[in-house]
C-alpha cells in the first residue's frame, strides 16, 4: 500500500517536474517571438521591401539585404547540398565500417561545432584575399561550408535509419548498388534528408559571422557575385545598435523577415512531404 | 518418451511422392560459412529438387537462414562472410568469382521475413525488378504486373489502386507484393526467408496456399519455425541444428519416422 502510494507520488513529481521544464523552455521560445513581433511588426511598412539601406532619416528599406540573403543562401544550398547528400550517403552506404569513413564522420562532427567566425576567416584567406576583395560569392562558400556538415550528418542519420532488409530485398532482385540507393534507400529517408536541409538552411539564414569578412555588407543595390553583397544578418548586425530608431526598427523589421522566412518554408515542406492518401 | 513415430503433425498429402525423385536444381556440397571467426555452417551437402519445395527447420541460430543467403550470396554485402565449398546451380558453381551476383540474384529471388514494399507505387514495386534485367515497353510491362499479382493472388484486391502507394497494403499483401515483385523476374528459385512470420493466420494460410501454386514454375527454397508449415507445404525437409545439417528427407517421412534423436526432439517441441 505505502509502496504504491510512493510510487504515485515519485510518478506525479517527475511529470510535474518534467512539464514545468518544458513550459520554461516553450516560455523563452514565447517569449523571444512576442518581442520579435511586438518590435517587428510595427517596422514592417511597405518601404522595407521596396528601398535599398539609405543613411539614417531617409525612409530605407532592406531590399538589397532580402535579395541579398536570398541569394546567397540559395546559393549556399545548392552548393552544399550535392557535396552534403553524396557525402552523407558515402558514410551510410558505400564507406560503412571503412576507417576512411569513420575519419570523414570524425572531421564532419568537428566541422559541425566549429565556430562560424572561423569559417568565415577560412574563406576569407582562401577567397577573398587571393582575388582581392569581399564578394557574395565568397559569402556564398562560407555559408556552404555551414550547410554541409548538417546536411552530411542528417543524411547519414536517415539513411541509418532505412532497414537493412529493404536493401537487401533490392539487392535480391538484382539491383546494382547505385540503384538501391537512387531508387530505394534515398526514397525511403527522404523525408529525413529534406527537414536536414531545412534546418541547414535555417541555419545559414541566420548566420552573420561567417559573412563579415566574406561579403561584407552593401548599402547599395547589387546581385553581382563578384561585388560584396548585402545581407539581413549584416543588415541586423549594422542596424541593431545603430543610434537611429529608424535604422533599429529595420533591424527588427529583418529579424522578423527571416523568422517568418524560416517558419514559413518549414510549414510549406511539412505540408508538401506529408503523406498523401 | 518411448515411442519415436507420429508426432501429431499433418502431412501435405499433395506433396510429391517420396519415391518420384526430383532432378537436383541446386546442389549444395561440403559448404561450409564463415561469419568472421563463427563456423556457422559445417560441410552441408544438400539437394533441392526443380519445382519442389524444400523446407529447412531447427532452432534459431542453427544456420538455415544461413544457408538460405549464401544460395543467392546476399552474404557478398557483408565484409568478412565468407563461404567455402560448391553451391551448384544447374551445374554451375554460383560461389565462383566469375558469378555476377546481380545475375545469380535474378535467377534465384528472395522474400524476406518482414514485407519490404519500396516507398514507391504497387506497379513500380514490380517494374522495378523487371526493369533492372529487362527492357520493355509500356503494354508488356502492364501485362507482367497483372500477371505476377495473380500468380501471387493479389491481383483481385490491388487492380483499382496500382498508383497507390504501396506502403498503405496491409501487412500480408504487403508480403505477397513482395512474392510477386520476386516472381516478376521470373527467377527459377525462389527463397523463401521464414515468409509469414509477421502474418495473421488468414494471411499464412493465403501464402502457404500461394505456394502449393509456384511450386509448378519455381523451385522453392523455404526456412520456417513454424513446423506444421513446414509439413503442409514442403516436399522435402531439412533439419539443421548448431550448424550441421542433422537429417534430411521426405517430410512425411520427416515428421513421423525421423532417423535421428535431435530431429525427433525438435519436431516434438522438446527443445528449440
Amino acid at each position: 500500500m505505502s509502496s504504491l502510494a510512493r510510487r504515485r507520488t515519485v510518478d506525479v513529481t517527475m511529470k510535474a517536474i518534467s512539464t514545468g521544464f518544458a513550459l520554461i523552455s516553450l516560455c523563452a521560445l514565447a517569449w523571444i517571438l512576442l518581442t520579435l513581433l511586438q518590435k517587428g511588426l510595427p517596422a514592417l511598412g511597405l518601404n522595407v521591401f521596396t528601398e535599398v539601406t539609405l543613411p539614417p532619416g531617409q525612409n530605407g528599406g532592406l531590399l538589397n539585404a532580402i535579395i541579398g540573403t536570398l541569394i546567397q543562401v540559395g546559393g549556399a544550398v545548392l552548393l552544399g547540398t550535392p557535396i552534403g547528400v553524396m557525402a552523407g550517403t558515402f558514410l551510410a552506404e558505400a564507406g560503412r565500417g571503412s576507417k576512411f569513413a569513420g575519419a570523414v564522420r570524425f572531421v564532419n562532427d568537428i566541422l559541425l561545432s566549429a565556430p562560424s567566425i572561423l569559417i568565415g576567416l577560412f574563406v576569407y584567406q582562401m577567397l577573398v584575399v587571393p582575388f582581392g576583395g569581399y564578394s557574395g560569392f565568397a559569402g556564398i562558400v562560407a555559408l556552404a561550408i555551414i550547410v554541409m556538415p548538417v546536411v552530411v550528418r542528417t543524411t547519414e542519420d536517415m539513411l541509418a535509419l532505412v532497414p537493412s532488409s529493404l536493401r537487401e530485398a533490392a539487392f535480391a532482385l538484382g539491383a546494382p548498388m547505385w540503384k538501391v540507393i537512387v531508387f530505394v534507400t534515398w526514397r525511403a529517408a527522404s523525408n529525413g534528408i529534406v527537414t536536414g536541409l531545412l534546418l541547414a538552411l535555417a541555419r545559414a539564414a541566420g548566420e552573420t559571422a561567417p559573412l563579415l569578412f566574406t561579403s561584407l555588407g552593401n548599402n547599395g543595390w547589387s546581385t553581382d557575385l563578384s561585388q560584396p553583397m548585402a545581407s539581413l544578418p549584416l543588415a541586423i548586425n549594422t542596424f541593431a545598435g545603430s543610434s537611429f530608431d529608424d535604422q533599429v526598427s529595420l533591424a527588427w523589421a529583418g529579424a522578423l523577415l527571416i523568422t517568418v522566412g524560416v517558419l514559413a518554408l518549414n510549414i510549406l515542406t511539412r505540408f508538401a512531404l506529408a503523406p498523401k492518401k | 518418451m518411448s515411442s519415436i513415430s507420429t508426432p501429431a503433425i499433418a502431412v501435405n498429402s499433395l506433396s510429391a511422392a517420396p519415391g518420384e525423385a526430383a532432378r537436383a536444381k541446386l546442389k549444395v556440397s561440403n559448404l561450409d560459412f564463415f561469419y568472421g571467426d563463427k563456423h556457422a555452417l559445417k560441410k552441408i551437402n544438400l539437394d533441392m529438387g526443380e519445382r519442389r519445395v524444400t523446407a529447412m527447420i531447427g532452432p534459431s541460430g542453427c544456420g538455415k537462414s544461413t544457408l538460405l543467403r549464401v544460395l543467392n550470396r546476399m552474404y557478398d554485402l557483408y565484409p568478412g562472410q565468407r563461404a567455402e565449398g560448391q553451391v551448384l546451380l544447374d551445374g554451375y558453381n554460383i560461389l565462383a568469382g566469375d558469378m555476377d551476383p546481380a545475375v545469380l540474384r535474378s535467377r534465384i529471388g528472395m522474400v524476406f521475413q518482414k514485407p519490404t514494399p519500396f516507398p514507391m507505387s504497387i506497379y513500380d514495386n514490380i517494374a522495378f525488378g523487371v526493369r533492372l534485367h529487362e527492357r520493355i515497353g509500356k503494354a508488356d510491362m502492364d501485362e507482367r504486373v497483372e500477371w505476377c499479382l495473380s500468380k501471387a493472388a493479389l491481383w483481385g484486391e490491388v487492380k483499382d489502386r496500382l498508383t497507390s502507394s504501396a506502403l498503405g497494403l496491409s501487412g500480408g499483401q504487403q508480403q505477397r507484393l513482395c512474392i510477386a515483385r520476386t516472381i516478376a523476374v521470373k527467377p527459377e528459385v525462389v527463397l523463401l526467408d521464414e515468409p509469414t512470420s509477421a502474418l495473421d493466420p488468414i494471411s499464412t494460410a493465403k501464402i502457404e496456399e500461394l505456394i502449393d501454386e509456384l511450386k509448378r514454375d519455381f523451385t522453392i527454397v523455404i526456412v520456417t519455425h513454424n513446423m506444421q508449415q513446414a509439413a503442409r507445404c514442403a516436399d522435402v525437409t531439412a533439419f539443421f541444428y548448431l550448424g550441421d545439417l542433422i537429417e534430411v528427407g521426405p517430410t512425411d517421412k520427416m515428421f513421423t519416422t525421423p532417423t535421428d534423436g535431435r530431429t525427433h526432439d525438435y519436431i516434438t517441441g522438446r527443445f528449440g
